[in-house]
């Protein structure tokens, strides 16, 4: 039964890769899908370092962008009649070379574990992003390098010029991607990485040299971040050295990585939809888009370290034992009161963005059609009391909440325990 | 001569202010098995409260009272924050520290914008304090190496010489220990983080307005400093102190010399030309490649001498 | 006579003080031998001097005839030697099963293998329920180990040392923490899992010492001082004095009916 469903997912993640685009028809749209695309196959290599190997990086976007710069320079290559790789290959291009330099860096880096591990993929990043300044023949400089990928004769009557075209090549990279990734996750090297995760010591003493299993993994890691990153390159034709391997970048797939939920396969796929979603969407909303990542970031790691994948198979557990509908009641007062907090926390953080950064186009702004003034008291007062008695009634009501869940927890225990009697 | 006597106590100062920073990131490393990723942030912080501190009632008064709020600020983070995380383990430790970092960033371009903020030595500290072989050595800087110096010293005095310094002493090794000795362990550890922030703090004071105060200032110095931690040796304060002296003088030596190895192979009559295999890293010169020359020493050390120069404990 | 296990002349200070002072033994393949000794007398670390977790200061540890002294903890394991931990080691975040076929993927030789699955590898698992069924844990198969209880888990931790096939077990301190049932029973697991294999065990229960093992080696400040049939240990005037003159252990060995 569980090998159906399996199968039955597999076929609608295909189906959504291919039917998504159609539905949702818009020009923005497009983008949104062709990032994610890749953006899943980043997050989801960055996780089998993290969720998988334990294995916390800070440097990521070394191997995604080194990816993203040799698939570039092997488009321009291919454009002059030098290489003749097509341009359904180039990903494998990426691929190889963020493959090689995982396995140039990573036999220093995976020396050690753990927080010494992060320090050293830190020190790594920085490292491969000074050194970029230093050869603007390969990294292109300020300006970075540009490409065409339209070039030669195409593939199958495709020329990729337009984005659509662009879109159908990351969805089927996804998926063959996302497929072997999950695959690798029950082959004995993936087990193990999974033991050393648990316990490295251990691992040693049942025959495993700990280090060879870290340095494989994050070999593999860097093939596919290698993928991910020469997708990008493809998408947008331009890649460069202070954004594409930057520590903000590698920043940037730690947070989403977890956000969506490192101990989950799926969780980063969620990530990477909610990264695309923020720093495309939501930057365009509001200039506080960075802090309130920041500070959902922060209260996930402090209630949710499982993120939101851990979130949701909380309650599938809770609904598999056909209790969810007690807590449907606790959930929406939890909702309704969490709406003011934020309502009345948002609207403090935008006025206080709008005099800072906005300052010269007046004190009005527009909050969610409610007009404030920055420079009327009212509408700080009026902030502060929502933001006040949300507080208040959201405590009050996730008090209530965690006594409902409590109890749902203990029942399904218990129901466990019976089980495992019989 | 001047320019090694010059370049070495500019080396020296700016290797004590990594030190300065670099002393409490370990004290809360070995304590807690915590690498506060926030621990730049707070130096950050030091800074800019400096500026507007010393805006109103002046830099010396500000000298006391900005540590004294950011190190009130990191007590309250590991009360609050911090500790409610450490059953979950060190890695969402440390990317709880990360999310610190990452608010904090936010909220000072907030409040201060992202711009360099003007915040200047106060006249005490501006000129020289002595003039060596013609080229000056600025008072600022010779405060800082007092400064670090002076604080090494009293942290030293005060770990082994107060009872609290003793109970932090043995709580870095044996914390269930000294908890069941009737010592209040977690507020040691919290006393230990607003300590730590403060020490941040307070050479965020000084560096800020020797240096320069803006926005970036916490990564560009944060990455540094974390190199220095690892070859000094994961939670050994020697190790920090003489990796922060190597980098500090290796550093500030690298800036300021031209040479290249092409400049150096043409001089012993090598030709080296634009043709020549390899020309674009034979052409860097010292002070191009300065930037990276930390992180390769990262590399080295992690090679030849994975536990760091002085390291004991494993991260 | 070629030995399964000898030391000679083995040290090991930390710092300036020396935890092993110069301990010599050899244990013939199929004996069962229990290790016991005052509390600080270096058994533990004795233990991790075999098992490679510690460098040995000098000294030579031989196994089946060969050198493993100064060998990674991998190595010495993949050489026949396994050991178990007095706290346990175990995989939390893993099944029971998990852990189990884990303990047997090296021995079976798939090593880094990532193109093969391991729900194909037929003969690892065919290992690894066997194994479940020996440390009698099939209940429990698909529960974290981490969500056993602490009995449940010290059988998955010499599950996990047995499963790579060692011929040389150490256990160390296998019944810690246990209650007199539970212990009696484990000894009978460990009886069972272990048949015909050489076995060294630290332990502090004397009941288990004299029901299991065929010989006893006595350390006592980093020194053995005797290593022969529990009859002549417990007659030996040395250990006497040093450790089995006492009315507790002569009552626990009474118990257990010798």
């Amino acid at each position: 039964m569980m090998a159906a469903l399996r199968k039955l997912i597999w076929v609608l993640f295909a189906a959504l890769l291919i039917v998504l685009p159609l539905i949702f028809r818009s020009s923005l749209a497009l983008t949104l899908l062709s990032q994610m695309g890749y953006l899943i196959i980043i997050c989801l290599s960055y996780n089998m370092l993290l969720g998988q190997g334990g294995m916390l990086s800070f440097g990521h976007a070394v191997y995604t962008g080194l990816g993203a710069f040799m698939a570039v320079h092997a488009m321009n290559l291919a454009t002059k009649g030098a290489l003749p790789l097509p341009l359904v290959v180039i990903p494998l291009v990426g691929g190889l070379a963020g493959m090689f330099f995982a396995a140039l860096f990573g036999y220093v880096t995976t020396k050690k574990s753990g927080t010494t591990f992060a320090m050293i993929t830190l020190g790594m990043g920085e490292l491969v992003a000074a050194m970029s300044l230093m050869f603007p023949g390969f990294f292109g400089g300020e300006g970075g390098v540009t490409t065409n990928r339209v070039y030669g004769h195409g593939f199958l009557g495709l020329t990729f010029g337009p984005q659509i075209q662009v879109y159908y090549l990351i969805a089927v990279y996804c998926f063959i991607s996302t497929a072997l990734m999950y695959a690798f996750t029950a082959t004995p090297l993936g087990r193990m990485l999974n033991a050393v995760r648990d316990n490295p010591e251990r691992v040693e003493f049942i025959g495993y040299d700990t280090q060879w299993v870290r340095y494989l993994g994050f070999i593999i890691a860097g093939f596919f971040a290698g993928i991910g990153g020469a997708l990008a390159g493809i998408n947008f034709e331009i890649v460069n050295s202070s954004d594409g391997l930057s520590s903000v970048r590698s920043g940037g797939y730690l947070l989403f990585t977890f956000l969506g939920g490192a101990t989950f396969f799926f969780g980063p796929m969620i990530g990477a939809v909610l990264l695309v979603f923020a720093s495309v969407l939501l930057s365009e909303v509001t200039k506080a888009w960075l802090l309130y990542i920041g500070l959902v970031f922060l209260l996930m790691v402090m209630y949710a370290p499982g993120g939101v994948a851990s979130l949701i198979m909380m309650n599938v557990r809770v609904a598999a034992f056909g209790k969810l509908k007690r807590l449907l009641r606790p959930y929406a007062v939890l909702l309704l009161t969490a709406a003011p907090v934020v309502a009345g926390g948002a609207a403090i953080i935008e006025m206080i963005y709008q005099i800072q950064l906005n300052a010269a186009s007046g004190s009005k702004l527009r909050f969610f059609g409610v007009d404030l003034d920055t420079d009327s008291a009212a509408s700080w007062l009026g902030a502060a009391v929502v933001l006040a008695v949300g507080l208040a009634m959201l405590e009050m009501s996730r008090r209530r909440f965690a006594q409902a869940w409590g109890q749902v927890q203990e029942e399904i225990e218990a129901e466990i325990k019976q089980r495992e009697a019989d | 001569m001047e320019f090694f006597a010059i370049s070495l106590l500019n080396g020296l100062s700016y290797g004590l202010l990594l030190f300065m920073l670099s002393s409490g990131l370990t004290l809360i490393f070995s304590m807690m098995g915590v690498l506060n990723f926030a621990h730049t942030s707070f130096y950050m912080l030091g800074a800019y409260f400096a500026y507007t501190i010393s805006g109103t009632i002046g830099f010396w008064p500000a000298l006391f009272v900005a540590p004294l709020l950011v190190g009130l600020l990191g007590a309250a983070f590991e009360r609050y924050s911090l500790r409610r995380v450490h059953k979950f383990g060190h890695v969402p430790e440390l990317l709880v520290t990360f999310g610190m970092s990452y608010l904090i960033l936010e909220v000072v371009q907030l409040v201060w914008g992202r711009a360099t903020v003007p915040y200047g030595l106060p006249e005490q500290l501006q000129g020289p304090l002595f003039t060596l072989f013609g080229t000056q050595f600025p008072k600022s800087r010779s405060f800082i190496m007092f400064l670090a110096l002076l604080m090494l010293l009293s942290v030293w005095l005060l770990l082994t010489r107060t009872r609290i310094g003793l109970v932090i002493q043995a709580a870095l090794t044996h914390p269930e220990a000294v908890e069941s000795l009737g010592h209040n362990v977690p507020r040691v550890f919290m006393l230990v983080f607003g300590g730590g922030a403060a020490l941040a703090a307070l050479a965020g004071v000084i560096g800020g307005n020797t240096y320069v105060t803006e926005p970036s200032m916490a990564g560009a110095v944060g990455s540094i400093v974390f190199v220095v931690v690892v070859v000094g040796g994961m939670g050994s304060l020697a190790g920090a102190f003489l990796a922060s002296l190597l980098i500090g003088v290796l550093q500030t030596f690298a800036v300021a010399i031209d040479q290249s190895l092409a400049s150096g192979l043409q001089a012993i009559g090598v030709a080296v030309t634009e043709q020549t295999f390899g020309y674009e890293l034979l052409k860097l010169s010292v002070a191009q490649v300065a930037p990276i020359l930390p992180y390769l020493l990262l590399v080295l050390i992690l090679i030849f001498r994975p536990k760091g120069l002085l390291g004991k404990r494993e991260g | 006579m070629s030995f399964a296990l000898e030391l000679k002349a083995l040290r090991k200070s930390f710092g300036k003080t020396e935890i092993i002072r110069g301990a010599d033994l050899a244990v013939a393949a199929g004996e069962r031998v229990a290790i016991i000794g005052p509390n600080g007398a270096g058994k533990s670390t004795l233990f991790n001097l075999i098992s490679g977790r510690f460098g040995a200061t000098s000294g030579e540890i031989l196994l089946n005839g060969q050198r493993i002294d100064g060998l990674r903890p991998f190595e010495i394991s993949r050489m026949g030697l396994a050991r178990s931990f007095q706290i346990t080691n175990i995989f939390g975040r893993l099944s029971v099963f998990e852990n189990l076929r884990c303990g047997v993927l090296w021995s079976l030789g798939y090593k880094y293998a990532f193109w093969k699955f391991l729900a194909g590898l037929d003969d690892a698992n065919q290992r690894a329920e066997e194994l479940l069924h020996l440390i009698k844990l099939e209940r429990k198969r698909d529960t974290l180990a981490m969500n056993l209880t602490y009995a449940e888990q010290r059988a998955l931790e010499i599950g996990i040392t047995i499963a790579g096939g060692a011929n040389v077990v150490l256990l160390d301190e296998p019944t810690a923490g246990m209650s007199k049932s539970e212990t009696s029973r484990f000894i009978e697991l460990i009886r069972d899992v272990t048949t015909g294999k050489t076995l060294l065990t630290v332990e502090h229960d004397m009941g288990v010492v004299f029901g299991l093992a065929d010989k006893i080696a006595v350390l006592v400040y980093g020194e053995v001082i005797a290593f022969d049939v529990p009859e002549a240990v417990r007659a030996n005037p040395k250990v006497q004095e040093a450790y089995l003159g006492s009315v507790l252990a002569d009552a626990q060995a009474a118990e257990a009916g010798h």
